[in-house]
């Protein structure tokens, strides 16, 4: 692998008596799509969480595009803009409109005036085919709508990887194919992405790498092809038969 | 029947009395607007401020606010008053009734309203702390922008009950020999021995306050949003 554009090593959390991290190494390419499966509680999500320090590692290292993302020295805010995170519960700012979502951090941390933070939030508004809805607060939105609003908020500031945490769980069925469609763009458009998900459809056909974690640790890791077909671990094997019972 | 009336009348709302302590209840009604601005205002704002400071989480900090408000919120307003006006001069600074009543109210209104408002921002999904830190805003970024929007709108009915309760205390300035409406009422009564002053005094309390529960409804209104 050339330089990975995010490299985690050694990561541990503890929350109080629980271990929920132990010890995980973590490394993607530029342009990489790595999804993240297992069982709830595994620590997916910690991991993810830990990558832009909305959670703090307990230890280990966090590198992100060449930043040292648990340096004290780092401007973790300035670091956060190269990191898109996609939330399972959307977490839209309910007071605002779409357009008002997408352009709070294109104002206040990007520095962009309004008239080029709307601009470029317009753009990304589009990218998601929301365009027509920009001036749409959530509450008037679908879920689907407003989690590829999310999806927008985050790609506006052009960050170099996104984190997807669990962003279709919460969507009724119907509106999980939008979301994913965008995300499917977005890779297409070369966006490195580490998603948390149980969508193994959508694992298996863009996925690169497919990870497989459980109790805190990395159990395997390979191309979708090889994990779903040929897990060489039982847990990864009873792990894969449950989900695929669905 | 007719006769009862009569004296009911003009027991109450005697027409000669009124006109006569009618320059003195205003103002009464003028110091009573003047102190109640005051301390809605400084109170509002130091509850405010507290409210932020606390947001911060610097834990030997906060247990000094909680400390001060929870003694405010269980103080009754008119021992604070005596409190101030009797007890400071014995520390060299002599306060008059009208800065006593408004510093204590001041004081009482600010702990109600950093409760008001610390409930307001700790309601606030930690989602949208979450997102708004991931997409680089800072922690005061986050509060200023995403939270205390969200925030004051969920204080905006406690605080406009608890602000109109307090500054309805500055009755209390009576005590300290504040003139204000209803001090100004009842020295008119016990001058004329005829409570039309008071019904004065009541009238001109229920001109004041009515306007403020209906702006209140107002911004209500106006920071409600779609869920």
């Amino acid at each position: 692998m050339n330089r990975p554009i995010v490299d985690a090593r050694g990561l541990h959390k503890h929350f109080g008596a629980l271990h929920v991290l132990k010890g995980v190494d973590l490394r993607v390419a530029e342009r990489e799509l790595v999804f993240v499966i297992g069982p709830s509680g595994s620590g997916k999500s910690t991991l993810l969480r830990c990558l832009n320090r909305l959670e703090e590692p307990s230890s280990g290292s966090v590198v992100v595009d060449g930043i040292d993302m648990l340096d004290p020295r780092t401007d973790i805010n300035h670091a956060r803009q190269r990191i898109g995170m996609v939330f399972q519960s959307f977490n839209l700012y309910p007071h605002m409109t779409a357009l008002g979502n997408v352009t709070l951090a294109l104002r206040k941390v990007a520095g962009k005036s309004r008239a080029s933070a709307d601009a470029l939030g317009k753009a990304a508004l589009e990218r998601v085919g929301l365009a027509d809805r920009a001036g749409h607060t959530p509450g008037q939105l679908s879920g689907g709508q407003q989690q590829r609003v999310a999806i927008a908020r985050s790609i506006a500031l052009e960050p170099r990887v996104m984190l997807f945490d669990e962003p279709t769980s919460a969507l009724d069925p119907e509106l999980v194919g939008s979301v994913l469609e965008v995300m499917r763009s977005l890779r297409e458009s070369g966006m490195t992405m580490i998603v948390v998900s149980h969508e193994m459809g959508f694992a298996r056909n863009a996925a690169d790498r497919v990870v497989f974690m459980d109790e805190g640790s990395i159990v395997e890791q390979g191309p979708p092809a090889a994990i779903f077909e040929h897990p060489a671990h039982e847990r990864t094997r009873s792990f894969i038969g449950q989900i695929q019972q669905h | 029947m007719r006769g009862n009336l009569d004296r009911f009348v003009d027991t109450f709302f005697n027409a000669k009395v009124m006109l006569k302590y009618l320059p003195d209840i205003l103002s009464g009604v003028v110091v009573t607007i003047e102190l109640a601005l005051f301390i809605v205002v400084t109170g509002i704002a130091a509850g405010l401020a507290l409210a932020l400071l606390r947001s911060l989480g610097i834990r030997p900090l906060n247990w000094l606010i909680i400390g001060i408000v929870d003694l405010f919120r269980s103080l009754p307003p008119l021992v604070v008053i005596v409190l101030i006006y009797f007890g400071l001069p014995s520390v060299d600074l002599s306060p008059s009734g009208f800065v006593s009543t408004w510093l204590s109210l001041a004081l009482v209104l600010m702990a109600f309203s950093e409760e008001i408002f610390w409930a307001g921002i700790t309601s606030v999904a930690k989602g949208q702390w979450e997102a708004a830190r991931s997409t680089g805003l800072s922690f005061g970024q986050t509060l200023m922008n995403v939270v205390l929007p969200q925030a004051f709108r969920l204080t905006i009915p406690p605080l406009t009950n608890r602000t109109i309760a307090i500054t309805k205390g500055t009755a209390l300035g009576t005590v300290v020999a504040v003139t204000e409406i209803l001090g100004q009422a009842s020295s008119a009564m016990s001058n004329s021995y005829n409570p039309s002053p008071l019904m004065m005094g009541a009238a001109a309390y229920v001109v004041l306050f009515f306007p403020v529960v209906v702006a209140a409804r107002w911004v209500e209104t106006k920071f409600a949003w779609k869920r």
